[in-house]
């Protein structure tokens, strides 16, 4: 796919119609297919994990590309008790989306940083959503009084797989500890995200808006980390194809 | 991003800013030159960026003790003819409402903005009340931003309105407005002088009955001014068909409506129906209010009256809906209006693109959604019958109000006292997380202080045990009028001030405990001990939490002592950032003694604490602080610091 030609289809414009960007060269259906198979406006990701793991600024890392790219986007952070073992997640649209909230079964891409985290934001996914998850799971501190036991990961697997088509998980932290550091995990997991097809923004660009939002002397490690979270998925992908 | 951008960046730049960030830039642009505030979400990363840069923008910039001091600072600054800025939660204009209805009646020289920041289905409040009320109360312009850029623009918009009318204006913003992040392209920053000079004038500036008589009149008359601007306002606009319709040719425009529904939409909510009408290709006009109070009566009127029916689109109450059928009535206009009060739209919460969906085939309005289309099969919506485990917010592992809670339970035991005879009446703070169990320490809240005010009440009303928790910051907010009622008027109860040397529930902020301000510089440190001792109680010791045994004996003589006790627990929160910590202890577990007891697992609920597969217990090093907290509470002496 190329990529320029998307971002020139998606170009800003105020309160326009789908039709407004269209392209003699393409057809709505070319359109659809490329940019969004969920939703009619935007391209919809939604970020989801625990507090401590690198969600926000992996997803100003995405809307500044698509920012440097002459792309629309809006996002939504939520993380009132993020430094406190909660829940955070956020939601971007890339396109000419007015509201942050992606709606239900819309998501392009849902990207997990916790397994479980993943099953709890299925109802943003439908079955064309690319789900990349972490496989390494973050037990509740309250486990032992839940009425629920944390499932297992092949549970969540499996409850994933009948959700999507596309289901990516990798070792996110395995992996972050190889490339250098467990911090690297959210890069990990935004290499991983970068490598699904039709992935909006291109690989490069997003390394260039990492460069900008990462500490210099983190670089390296954020970089091999990224690469290997791509090449994961990437891989994975090459075995579906055959 | 670099924070420093928002003061650095150039006319034309664009920044992927969060909606607070935007607010910054707004008055560095408008050429502010005093912002006040105390933190509360979701508006405390303004307060946040300006620490960081009001210094290179040369802007004077304070954590102000609570927020009706912050809104008495900006006002005083206002009169003096320079730009101020103040912003706060939402609630925090109710601390600041009493100074807040006063400088609607003053008015202002310079211009003045007070930002509230509102938190529809409640993320982080106690409650979710809409400001916009405050804007009818007090008489005053309201401004309600939908995104990051607008909150730039209508700052701008804002302090030239502020100047030019001499009154005060609010601006409204929601949790999903503050925090949404967006492209905003910068502006100029303004130079404008920073010193003001106050000219005497205690007719316009001193409200006694007799001048605020001539100053409500004259604020009556201000407002039927903006009345008339009002209408014409850039920031009331209309959409159609994916095009903007402008004001100026409404007269004409208006007949493309003739017999169609019509929305009147505001803030957040204006963003959910604009995208569903737009994705749907809905035949809709929107007409949407930035400058919503005074209403625009004139535009409104214009606006719908073609329409078959309107359709009022706000969070969270049923303000302009009550408004328009206000108007509708003056006028002598029969119209259908759906919105809350006829239960279109629900009563409570935030919207989204769904609930605007459901709720419009509710009102029987054809969305024109061919449900066959994937997108809108709600079966093709991806779910679980999974039973997941929650995951609450929980205190931090090392966090010293845990130490607390568990030595007051020792205590509590050691004096044979009835878990239900020891009540908890808490603050805003972290330490509200005590309401989960095991602590179970957190049984009546109301609001910023109350837990000393709520504590009198009950040490009459009751002879049941009190111990109340309220945070270092917690008490310089609101907390010393009522330790001083409570001292004079002889009630008994232990007051327990949770220190910790930051604000740390809204990402640790100063305040006045420490040697350092708001602009990151030296300040003199306020001691809570003396002034606990000033305010005449007679027990005051300050302890370090973290030694249970120690801590626990001090409670049991406070839980004695006949009148106000005040234990001052101090211990500086595991978050705060650049902190030296102490060499951490590396803790590990001694299976060979541990009996399996689970009571470091049960009664502490540190997040560190954990059974490994093989059901033993264990303890993460990699997130544990070393507090020792439950070295010292392991019967068994199975918890060891590793040498």
């Amino acid at each position: 796919m190329d990529v320029q030609y998307v971002y020139r289809c998606v170009m800003k414009k105020p309160l326009g119609y789908r039709s407004d960007f269209m392209d003699e060269k393409i057809t709505q259906k070319d359109l659809s297919n490329d940019l969004s198979e969920n939703s009619k406006g935007s391209y919809n990701i939604y970020i989801c994990g625990v507090g401590g793991q690198g969600i926000i600024k992996t997803s100003i890392i995405i809307g500044e590309t698509a920012m440097n790219n002459d792309l629309d986007v809006v996002m939504s952070e939520i993380h009132g008790m993020s430094q406190r073992g909660g829940v955070v997640s956020t939601e971007l649209k890339i396109g000419p989306s007015k509201s942050s909230i992606i709606e239900e079964g819309t998501s392009d891409i849902l990207l997990a940083f916790e397994p479980l985290e993943a099953v709890r934001a299925l109802h943003k996914t439908n079955q064309n959503t690319a789900l990349v998850l972490n496989t390494s799971p973050i037990v509740p501190f309250n486990i032992m009084d839940s009425e629920h036991p944390y499932p297992k990961i092949q549970t969540i697997l499996s409850e994933l797989g009948k959700n999507s088509r596309q289901v990516y998980a990798l070792d996110a932290e395995k992996m972050a500890r190889e490339a250098g550091h467990i911090l690297s995990l959210n890069m990990v997991l935004l290499g991983g995200a970068a490598a699904i097809d039709g992935f909006i923004l291109d690989k490069e660009a997003i390394i260039k808006s990492m460069e900008k939002n990462l500490p210099p002397k983190s670089m390296e490690i954020n970089l091999k980390a990224f690469n290997q979270g791509y090449d994961a998925v990437k891989q994975q992908i090459n075995l579906e194809n055959k | 991003m670099n924070l420093e951008q928002i003061v650095k960046g150039e006319p034309g730049e664009k920044l992927f800013l969060l909606g607070n960030e935007a607010a910054v830039r707004g008055a560095l642009e408008a050429g502010i030159s005093v912002a006040a505030t105390y933190p509360g979400t979701p508006s405390s990363e303004i307060g946040d960026v300006f620490s960081k840069i009001a210094k290179k923008a040369d802007v004077y910039f304070e954590f102000s003790i609570n927020e009706k001091v912050a809104l008495e600072v900006a006002a005083a600054a206002a009169a003096a003819g320079v730009r101020s800025f103040t912003f706060m939660k939402h609630v925090g204009l109710n601390v600041a409402s009493d100074s807040f209805m006063s400088v609607a009646y003053t008015g202002v020289n310079g211009g003045m903005v007070i930002l509230s920041a509102d938190d529809p289905s409640m993320f982080s409040s106690q409650n979710e009340q809409d400001n916009r009320h405050y804007a009818r109360l007090a008489n005053v312009p309201l401004l309600e931003p939908s995104n990051p850029q607008e909150i730039k623009e209508f700052m701008k918009y804002g302090f030239e309105l502020s100047e030019e009318f001499k009154i005060p204006i609010l601006l409204r913003t929601t949790t999903r407005v503050s925090h949404m992040r967006g492209i905003v392209e910068l502006g100029e920053i303004q130079s404008k002088s920073k010193k003001g000079y106050l000219e005497k004038n205690p007719a316009q500036y001193v409200p006694v009955p007799a001048t605020a008589r001539i100053m409500h009149r004259e604020l009556v008359e201000k407002m039927d001014k903006l009345q008339e601007i009002v209408n014409d306002s850039p920031l009331n606009q209309i959409f159609y068909q994916g095009q903007e319709i402008e004001l100026k040719n409404i007269d004409t425009e208006k007949n493309k409506f003739q017999g169609k529904i019509g929305v009147i939409a505001s803030g957040s909510a204006f963003n959910y129906i604009i995208d569903v009408i737009e994705e749907d290709n809905l035949d809709i006009p929107i007409l949407k209010l930035g400058f919503s109070y005074p209403l625009p009566e004139d535009l409104i009127l214009q606006f719908v009256s073609g329409l078959e029916k309107v359709l009022v689109v706000e969070e969270v109450d049923p303000i302009m809906e009550k408004d328009i059928w206000g108007l509708l009535g003056k006028r002598g206009l029969l119209k259908e209006v759906n919105g809350k009060l006829d239960h279109t739209f629900p009563m409570i919460y935030e919207y989204n693109q769904d609930i605007i969906r459901e709720s419009l085939e509710k009102a029987s309005i054809d969305t024109g959604i061919d449900l066959s289309n994937d997108l809108h099969n709600k079966s093709e919506i991806g779910h679980s019958d999974l039973e997941l485990p929650q995951r609450p917010p929980t205190l931090c592992p090392g966090c010293p109000h845990r130490a607390v809670y568990y030595a007051i339970k020792k205590a509590r035991e050691n004096l044979k006292i009835d878990e239900k005879d020891l009540i908890f009446p808490t603050d805003i703070g972290c330490y509200t997380l005590g309401i989960e169990a095991p602590y179970k320490a957190a049984d009546y809240l109301l609001s910023m202080g109350s837990s000393i005010g709520t504590s009198c009440g009950f040490s009459r009303a009751t002879d049941q045990n009190i111990i109340c928790f309220l945070g270092d910051s917690t008490f310089f907010h609101a907390g010393i009028p009522p330790l001083i009622n409570a001292v004079h008027n002889k009630h008994k109860f232990v007051l327990t001030v949770l220190d910790n040397r930051t604000t740390a529930m809204t990402g640790g902020q100063p305040n006045p405990g420490l040697p350092v301000d708001g602009m990151g510089e030296l300040a003199p440190e306020i001691s809570i001990e003396k002034i606990a001792k000033a305010s005449g109680a007679e027990f005051v010791e300050t302890i370090n939490p973290l030694n249970i045994k120690k801590t626990a004996s001090v409670y049991e003589r406070a839980l004695k002592h006949d009148g106000v006790a005040v234990v001052i627990s101090k211990y500086p929160c595991v978050l705060i950032k650049g902190q030296k910590p102490v060499k951490k202890a590396l803790l590990t577990v001694d299976q060979g003694k541990c009996d399996g007891c689970m009571d470091c697992v049960s009664q502490l609920a540190c997040p560190s604490i954990s059974l490994n597969k093989e059901g033993d217990v264990e303890i993460d090093q990699l997130t544990c602080n070393g507090c020792t907290v439950c070295v010292q509470m392991c019967n068994e002496k199975a918890i060891r610091v590793q040498k």
